[in-house]
């Protein structure tokens, strides 16, 4: 095995990490990172749809006949999404209001699907598992520190709680507007791809192509 | 375990290879069997708990619009307070035929037996009920302090359903409260910023020849500032959306009638 078990769990936080390096689940980091509590309950349910639908679909991989292979999986996977979304609205009532659309998504999370078909389908029950949390906690890393930079500027909060005072609200801060809307986001997660690859130059790719030095007549 | 061993069906059958015709129409059939049963299972068990945060969450914010609400206490508790109606939006009058407590207004909007289609339909919901529930809060000598209506409109991205309590004159709006809708977080959903729906607060419905008059827009209207709501900055057509289903549920094809018993003593 060329990874331990603790490798399968970190490495997906930043050396490995879905949404900077894979650059997979964009389209649902923008979408619910304008509020820190919607991002933490969001990323706890990938947390646990992606660990549980990997290790399903681990436990039964030799009997998954390749011509459905994708359709297993999204049965699986969508039944758990719905799972998450029942519990949602009997025992979080206020937070599935806010998140319900983006949960029914967790189906479309190219994230899940892709540790499905990329892990789960060759690896045993646990490590499949442990694979699929490691990956939900590094989509949820990103998660967060996008959620913070949103929410704190954009609307002053962090977890619903004012830290600046707004001055819709009676204080003096000025939200900066483009922080709630979506494409503010893709800005933080480009910027955040950026400092990661800094910090560790390996994950930057190879040119595909070389710039050709055209001498003139 | 030696290679002669006599296996099962079972055994068998598992170790067939997986991408033969039988297997795949087995596998497909038994996870569909197996995910159904599994989710319906979650449906049905939970139901019963999300009715009654659904059913809390409403009450909730009929206390808020109302004023009274307390975080402490307990809201079935403190939902006692109010005196439910189905109400025929037509004349006006109650229609004791329906029991409120069983009423469903959406499912009443839906049912073409209980609804209409609009023509003219500037809130954007399609289709109206003819028959909507009310809240009345009386006061301690049992006269009727407020009453809590049902308004819900079209926004930008969604349908915004919410109350609005109105003072025992039928005229004075009290407050106003959305408990659903999508709109923009930061811009369109500021319809629940505290300081804004504190805006409508003894804000009046008509002029004294009994002409609507309210209105939610950027520049005040002509007939004064007790009519005019202040726009939601960034948030055009929200702003828009509310100001057109006000004007719709409070005009004659809402709740015009029953503002009209309600003004004249009758309810």
């Amino acid at each position: 095995m060329a990874q331990t078990r603790r490798e399968m769990l970190i490495d997906p936080m930043v050396d490995n990490n879905p949404i900077t390096l894979q650059v997979l689940g964009i389209c649902s980091a923008l979408a619910v990172t304008s509020s820190l509590q919607v991002a933490f309950v969001m990323a706890v349910a990938v947390t646990l749809v992606t660990g549980f639908s990997s290790m399903f679909i681990s436990m039964i991989r030799s009997q998954i006949p390749g011509s459905i292979r994708i359709i297993v999986q999204m049965v699986i996977i969508a039944s758990l999404v719905i799972l998450v979304d029942q519990m949602l609205k009997a025992y979080a009532f206020e937070i599935s209001k806010t998140l319900s659309v983006f949960v029914g998504l967790i189906i479309t999370n190219c994230i899940v699907m892709g540790r499905a078909e990329a892990f789960a389908m060759k690896n045993p029950p646990v490590d499949s598992f442990i694979d699929g949390v490691g990956n939900g906690l590094g989509y949820g890393l990103i998660l967060m520190l996008v959620g913070v930079i949103r929410e704190l500027f954009g609307s002053g909060s962090l977890f619903g709680v004012t830290i600046l005072e707004t001055v819709n609200n009676g204080g003096w801060y000025v939200p900066n507007g483009l922080l709630l809307l979506p494409p503010s986001a893709f800005f933080i997660i480009g910027l955040l791809i950026w400092g990661f690859r800094t910090w560790k130059p390996a994950q930057v790719e190879e040119r595909e192509y070389k710039i050709q030095t055209v001498e003139a007549h | 375990m030696s290679e002669n061993t006599p296996k099962g069906p079972i055994r068998r059958f598992l170790d067939a290879p997986a991408d033969g015709v039988g297997k795949t129409v087995f596998v497909a059939v038994t996870l569909c069997l197996v995910a159904s049963m599994v989710v319906s299972a979650a449906a049905v068990a939970l139901r019963p708990v999300q009715a009654v945060n659904a059913l809390k969450d409403k009450q909730t914010n009929i206390l808020q619009v109302a004023g009274i609400y307390d975080p402490g206490a307990d809201v079935v508790e403190a939902f006692q307070a109010f005196e439910p109606h189905v109400l025929e939006l037509a004349n006006g009058t109650f229609a004791d035929q329906f029991d409120p407590a069983t009423f469903d207004d959406r499912r009443a909007a839906d049912d073409p037996a209980t609804s209409i289609a609009l023509d003219d339909d500037p809130a954007g919901i399609g289709r109206k009920g003819q028959y909507v529930t009310i809240y009345l809060l009386r006061d301690n000598s049992g006269a009727i302090d407020k009453v809590i209506l049902p308004i819900h409109g079209y926004g930008l991205w969604s349908t915004l359903y919410g109350f609005i309590a109105i003072e025992e004159n039928g005229n004075d709006i009290f407050a106003l409260q959305f408990y659903e809708h999508a709109e923009t977080p930061g811009l369109g959903a500021e319809v629940d910023n505290p300081r804004w729906k504190a805006l409508w607060n003894g804000k009046r419905l008509a002029d004294d020849n009994g002409q609507l008059q309210i209105t939610v827009a950027k520049t005040q209207p002509a007939a004064g500032k007790e009519y005019h709501i202040d726009a939601l900055a960034g948030a055009t057509l929200t702003t828009a959306g509310v100001d057109n289903l006000v004007k719709f549920w409070m005009g004659e094809a809402g709740f015009g009638p029953f503002l009209e018993n309600l003004k004249a003593g009758d309810v």
